[in-house]
């Protein structure tokens, strides 16, 4: 082990292996990989559904399979990986403190980083739900890792929280296990999982979707018996009086994802309220020069095929700043309009040759959409949309010669009918 | 036959128990549940109060101001974190400052030192979050905050370590008086002689009074706290108070002593045992926490709890051998502040109490330290290295979120009271009470405990018989 | 007889009924565009779907599995109850045959190394 590297990169879950092989791949070959678990991959090792990689490799993989691609890749180079590692720390200055069992506590010198720690699932706990606390209620993803990779079925009658895909995913698991899946529950009007997973993990098996209704109460002493379930208002409030109970000795959470920041935090990098990532620019570069993001520790994505996308963005860029320094930026900022409620990168440096594309997720489901791109009065760009859903990230290109003309702010703004 | 047999292993049982386990007696302690610390120690505010609230002469006055002298030593010795973040009771308007001087003349007649009337501009220089609204404070110097189940756990297994059986799922139905002693039974028809009995069971305390004959009234009362994430924790320095009025105490929003901040608790009679948390009971809490504390980031609320206090009609801790059992010593209504009084509330039931049945002689032997006396997370690169070379299973990161090696889960699981679930394992390492709340460390767990123990991992349990996590195999 | 669907083709969701007469479509209403229809079409006459699911190893743990074609919608069940008795020894790769004609001219393959 050295304790010098070109680029280290910090998790090697989706994005980790496709930001180091780029960056290697660029030319900076003092790679290093550390990854927390004993196999790379992340949680795409548990995500053994297919529908993986159709952007990128025209194939629907499963989640291994997709994962299996990018190692075999990294195998050819020769890029460092400490796996059962944990960076315990990080400064502003690329210090970085991990611990494993061969090594102990080590310290490692980076000339740039690249976060790419993924994400955590919101637990019950933070949703504040009021009842008991039994065995039998799970995060969709523990689920997840108890029925995929060790075996073991954690219940037999189950509820599931929010309708995200672990959780649609889930449904269709435990189902085709054997266990009985009575509802699933969605505070919002709306599912926030792809239509594909509504229809095959929910319709084909006959399992109910309540839109706008919540988990009011979970009842079981040892283990859950039930819970009451509640239709909400439009502020999501529970109505009394519309409480139904099911009985059930299982209750998932699948309630949203939250970007695993504690590092980037640690390191001095300033964080955006709407993507709970880094604030970074089209290199992938936060605010801390030389340390770079990607992947949902970034944006939660909802693809992985943009996960690979933008993990190689930062590779890349990871990859210069180790080799060449510093480049000079002439940065404009971003903002999103209206029934916008993020826009990534949240700044652009349009002292650039090359296009870029922007990254946005819409509050609300529009149709027959036209998003313009404008900087004060003017309509730099516009784009059709059939449709834009709030589960589904969206992304438009926009070209160099366009960006090297613009001054003030960029702003994504939204036109259509709104639902 | 035992000399001494405790019955309930929250804070108060524990105490007396290592106060005990000094001496040459036969010990052991009578747990109901499946692991100690399962009652009302487990759930409350972990606040070492100074001791201005109890009225001069009671019981609830003497033991608490004792109690907080004690605890700094007493967290040294069980290797319990401890912090010395004072107590502020905060004035809303001129009635309220005049209660604050009512509560300083009483604090300083129970013995507390240090207490001081802060104005409006010295609070905000001490707490610069607290409510526009505040126009001063009782500032309580002694105040601390200490981890409730780690010091119940720590005490008994330095107790054990010393020598004290314990019994688990042991829930006493019945006592018999035979002579000079007395037969304890369990539900499942174990039976366990003993000269003595002392009787620490919280709110079973009533029944198990009225098992040897006795009539103490135990009545429950309900309160619910919200815990936010360490990225909270430094909202407030010390434990912020309202003043008490007509209405209760209020809530408390505080720092814990491992850095969360925690919110609560309401107060709501109750019958039995409910630990529910309640919509209500939560709205409630945020409600006030915000007449307190400007901004507070809700949204890092990261588990929400509640814990059930038992209190007598006297509203002061009864500590007395029973008037018609000779060596049956009741324990009754210990509520807050119960976890600060609990020290001296040990010595006293020994020193006074069974010292007038037994002969006590101490042992030479006895050793006050319990093992490890030290955080693994907390100590420098340097000694981590020392332990990790002689055992590799501390350099591997188990629960990410609290940063806890599997060493230590597999240290909690081996060592006095070992942990048997994945709540056990919680209360002793911290393994899954951080952000995450266990989504990414529970598997893991699961796995540790069931190699650990031999066991299947269909067999492992939250807390105890009935809470199995996993249902089956697949397939 | 008449079945409605949800397209899953983009996310616009469409509601497609489809009208039937012994099996034949006869209708199709409610798509945007042509996709729409062919999806409709395909999935009211026979549905499919590649089943992926785990098999147990002998060594511990489980290896991921997918069909490697889609089975009818309607044998999910019964392949599931085929593919749960089956035990497998490391080594496995990525793509190896499981187990041949899990269903008619379907195999199973492995997802994963282990």
């Amino acid at each position: 082990m050295k304790d010098n590297y070109g680029v280290v990169v910090i998790g090697g879950g989706a994005a980790g292996p496709a930001t180091a092989i780029k960056a290697y791949d660029c030319g900076e070959k003092s790679v290093l990989i550390i990854e927390r678990d004993e196999q790379l991959g992340g949680i795409l090792n548990q995500c053994i559904h297919n529908g993986f990689g159709l952007t990128r490799f025209k194939e629907s993989l499963t989640g291994p399979e997709y994962a299996d691609r990018f190692i075999k890749e990294l195998e050819k180079r020769n890029i460092e990986v400490m796996t059962e590692t944990t960076v315990l720390s990080l400064s502003a200055d690329k210090k970085i403190t991990a611990i494993n069992s061969q090594c102990g506590v080590f310290t490692i010198f980076a000339k740039s980083v690249v976060l790419a720690m993924g994400c955590r699932e919101r637990s019950r706990g933070a949703l504040n739900i009021p009842g008991s606390r039994p065995a039998g209620i799970f995060s969709a993803g523990a689920a997840q890792k108890f029925v995929n990779i060790k075996g073991f079925l954690p219940g037999k009658n189950v509820v599931i929280l929010g309708s995200g895909d672990i959780g649609l995913i889930m449904a269709r698991r435990m189902t085709l296990e054997g266990a009985k899946v009575k509802a699933v529950c969605e505070i919002m009007p709306y599912s926030s999982g792809l239509t594909r997973n509504i229809v095959q993990c929910l319709d084909d098996f006959g399992i109910p979707l309540y839109l706008s209704h919540t988990i009011t109460k979970i009842e079981g002493k040892e283990r859950v018996t039930g819970v009451v379930v509640s239709k909400v208002d439009e502020n999501k409030k529970p109505i009394s009086g519309t409480e139904i109970h099911i009985g059930c000795d299982t209750v998932l959470f699948s309630v949203g994802l939250i970007p695993e920041n504690e590092l980037s935090k640690e390191a001095g990098v300033e964080l955006s309220p709407g993507t709970k990532g880094a604030v970074v620019d089209q290199y992938r570069e936060t605010s801390v020069k030389g340390i770079f993001a990607c992947g949902n520790v970034l944006q939660v994505h909802d693809l992985v095929d943009f996960v690979s996308e933008e993990a190689e963005i930062a590779g890349k860029s990871a990859a210069e700043y180790s080799l060449s320094g510093e480049k000079i930026k002439n940065y404009i900022a971003t903002r999103g309009g209206s029934g916008i409620s993020y826009v990534l990168p949240q700044k652009i440096d349009v002292n650039t040759e090359e296009d870029i594309s922007l990254y946005f997720r819409v509050r609300l489901t529009i149709r027959n959409a036209r998003v313009n791109l404008k900087c004060g009065e003017n309509i730099i760009a516009t784009y059709k949309k059939p449709i834009l859903v709030p589960s589904e990230m969206q992304k438009v290109k926009l070209s160099a010669t366009a960006l090297n003309n613009i001054s003030g702010e960029l702003s994504v703004e939204l036109e259509g009918d709104k639902q | 036959m035992f000399d001494v047999a405790v019955i309930g292993g929250g804070v108060v049982g524990a105490m007396v128990l290592r106060e005990l386990s000094r001496y040459k007696l036969n010990i052991c302690l009578l747990e109901a549940e499946d692991d100690v610390c399962m009652g009302q120690s487990k759930a409350n505010s972990g606040i070492v109060h100074a001791g201005f609230d109890a009225a001069e002469g009671t019981n609830k006055a003497r033991f608490n101001v004792l109690g907080n002298r004690m605890m700094k030593a007493v967290c040294k010795e069980l290797g319990v974190k401890y912090k010395n973040n004072g107590s502020l009771v905060v004035a809303f308007n001129a009635e309220q400052v005049e209660t604050l001087k009512a509560l300083k003349r009483r604090g300083e007649a129970n013995g507390v030192e240090g207490l001081e009337i802060l104005g409006k501009e010295e609070l905000l220089a001490l707490e610069p979050n607290v409510s526009d609204n505040a126009v001063g404070a009782l500032f309580a110097r002694t105040g601390g905050i200490v981890c409730p189940y780690n010091l119940t756990i720590a005490a008994i297994g330095n107790a054990m370590d010393n020598g004290a059986d314990l019994k688990r799922n042991f829930k006493v139905v019945k006592v018999e008086k035979i002579n000079a002693h007395y037969k304890v039974f369990s539900e499942n028809g174990e039976c366990v002689e003993t000269r003595l009995v002392i009787n620490s069971a919280g709110i079973n305390s009533g029944e198990i009074s009225k098992l040897a004959g006795d009539n103490y009234a135990v009545h429950a009362r309900r309160g619910e706290y919200i815990l936010l994430d360490k990225t909270a924790g430094n909202l407030t320095n010390a434990t912020l108070f309202f003043t008490p009025t007509k209405m209760g105490k209020g809530i408390l929003v505080s720092p814990t002593v491992d850095g969360n901040l925690i919110l609560g608790p309401t107060a709501e009679e109750i019958v039995g045992n409910d630990t529910d948390t309640t919509a209500e009971g939560l709205a409630a809490i945020t409600d006030k926490a915000s007449e307190m504390i400007k901004n507070v980031p809700f949204g890092e609320t990261i588990t929400s709890f509640s814990g059930v206090r038992a209190y007598n009609d006297k509203h002061d801790f009864i500590i007395e051998e029973s008037k018609n059992n000779k060596g049956f010593i009741e324990l009754i209504g210990i509520e807050s502040p119960g976890l600060t009084a609990a020290p001296a509330i040990g010595k006293y039931v020994v020193e006074e109490l069974v010292a007038k049945r037994l002969k006590l002689e101490e042992k030479t032997d006895f050793n006050p330290y319990r093992k490890p006396d030290y955080f693994f997370g907390e100590l420098s690169s340097e000694e981590k290295n020392e332990i990790i070379k002689r055992d590799g299973s501390y350099g591997k990161i188990v629960c990410r979120c609290e940063k806890i090696t599997e060493g230590e889960i597999i240290s909690a699981i081996r060592e006095n009271p070992k942990a048997a679930s994945l709540d056990a394992v919680k209360r002793r390492t911290r393994a899954g009470m951080g952000r995450c709340q266990g989504g990414f460390c529970q598997p893991y767990i699961v796995e540790i405990l069931a190699r650990e123990l031999g066991k299947e991992l269909t067999e492992i349990t939250k807390c105890g018989a009935g809470s199995e996590i996993l249902e089956g195999k697949t397939k | 007889m008449k079945k409605e669907l949800t397209c899953i083709e983009c996310p616009k969701g469409c509601k497609i009924s489809v009208e039937l007469n012994d099996g034949i479509v006869e209708n199709v209403r409610g798509y945007d565009c042509l996709r729409g229809k062919k999806y409709a079409e395909s999935e009211v006459v026979c549905p499919v779907r590649v089943l992926t699911t785990t098999v147990r190893c002998s060594s511990g743990g489980m290896v991921s599995v997918k069909t490697d074609k889609p089975v009818k919608k309607s044998e999910l069940f019964d392949i599931m109850k085929r593919i749960n008795g089956i035990t497998l020894d490391s080594p496995v790769k990525i793509g190896q045959i499981v187990k041949k004609d899990i269903a008619k001219g379907v195999n199973l393959v492995a997802t994963c190394n282990k």
